[in-house]
């Protein structure tokens, strides 16, 4: 009875040290390092997924990015403007400074101020991106999405790419 | 010796990334101390003051008007400003003269500093997204002799309820 006793006092004092251990690190590796997520909606459909998808769910994994260091082209994901609880998934297209022609913004020209960025999903029309709030600002930042890791078969890691005749209308100046 | 030299080093590193890890959480998820600095909260933070602010409510979106909020600058991410929440998103703000009212969008706040006349906040550069609130000051720790919650607003410019705005 006693010897029960003590093995379940040394089982539960197991438990609790390894829950305090595993935890804390579980939840700062998913803060700080990686995390994966699932993506829905059609916003990023049409141009990375030039095969037939028809399945509106894939799972990326999305690096944490320190610093706020990201490029034009990048696939990010950023706290919603509009609704703080949504997350949601953009491609960069311009960065501070910036100068972006819009496609259904109020203006038709922009300059992005600074610490801000213009995002937009790939999928125009279906999207509800920085045409419709404007440039976000960078802060609001989440991650940046590396890879993706499912279906298996698009296994793949994530090359920033503007599309085609998107970007900063300025760039050669600047990177010249 | 070389075993014991080892297994010291990685029973050391094994508690550090523990504790850090620990720490971190405790600081993501419950809150943390900030160093004040700046004139703009001046009669209830004055410069180098130390306060608390909890995470919690902005996890679970209960702020309210009147707190004391830390947010990131919306221009400068590695920047924090401490403000007062003047509207919620809804709100409308009477800004400069009284006929335009200012409605807040959606999802996002009014910050004002208590200093109104030395404080760069949302009159200058527009509402701020909430989700980049990362606390509400609740607690004030140095100095010791004003320990305890923070006063109210000195200014009187919170909105009360969307229609009584003017």
């Amino acid at each position: 009875m006693a010897q029960q006793a003590t093995a379940g006092r040394r089982y539960l004092r197991a438990f609790i040290s390894g829950f305090f251990v595993a935890v804390p690190v579980t939840v700062t590796a998913l803060d700080r390092i990686a995390y994966v997520a699932r993506v829905e909606g059609a916003s990023m459909q049409v141009r990375r997924y030039n095969t037939s998808t028809n399945q509106s769910e894939r799972e990326n994994l999305t690096m944490s990015v320190r610093n706020y260091q990201v490029q034009r082209g990048d696939i990010v994901s950023v706290m919603s403007p509009r609704n703080p609880q949504q997350k949601i998934i953009k491609r960069v297209i311009g960065l501070e400074g910036d100068f972006i022609r819009t496609l259904s913004y109020k203006n038709r020209y922009v300059r992005i101020p600074d610490g801000h960025f213009w995002i937009e999903g790939d999928h125009h029309g279906h999207s509800l991106d920085s045409n419709s709030f404007g440039p976000v600002s960078v802060g609001l930042l989440h991650g940046r999405a590396s890879h993706i890791i499912w279906p298996p078969s698009r296994w793949q890691r994530i090359k920033p790419s503007l599309p085609p005749n998107r970007g900063p209308l300025d760039t050669e100046e600047e990177e010249g | 010796m070389f075993r014991r030299v080892l297994g010291n080093t990685l029973a050391f590193v094994g508690y550090t990334v523990q504790y850090g890890c620990m720490a971190h959480c405790a600081f993501e998820y419950i809150g943390e101390f900030v160093v004040c600095s700046g004139p703009s909260m001046e009669p209830t933070i004055v410069n180098q003051d130390i306060v608390f602010s909890e995470r919690m409510s902005r996890h679970f979106c209960k702020i309210q008007k009147g707190d004391i909020v830390i947010a990131k600058s919306s221009f400068d991410p590695n920047m924090n400003i401490c403000k007062r929440v003047i509207g919620l998103e809804g709100d409308k703000i009477c800004t400069s003269a009284p006929s335009d009212a200012f409605k807040v969008p959606k999802g996002h706040v009014w910050l004002e500093g208590d200093n109104l006349r030395n404080s760069t906040d949302s009159r200058s550069y527009g509402p701020i997204p909430y989700a980049l609130i990362r606390g509400r000051v609740c607690l004030k720790l140095w100095p010791l002799h004003s320990f305890g919650t923070l006063s109210e607003s000195p200014t009187r410019r919170i909105i009360k309820t969307q229609s009584d705005s003017d």
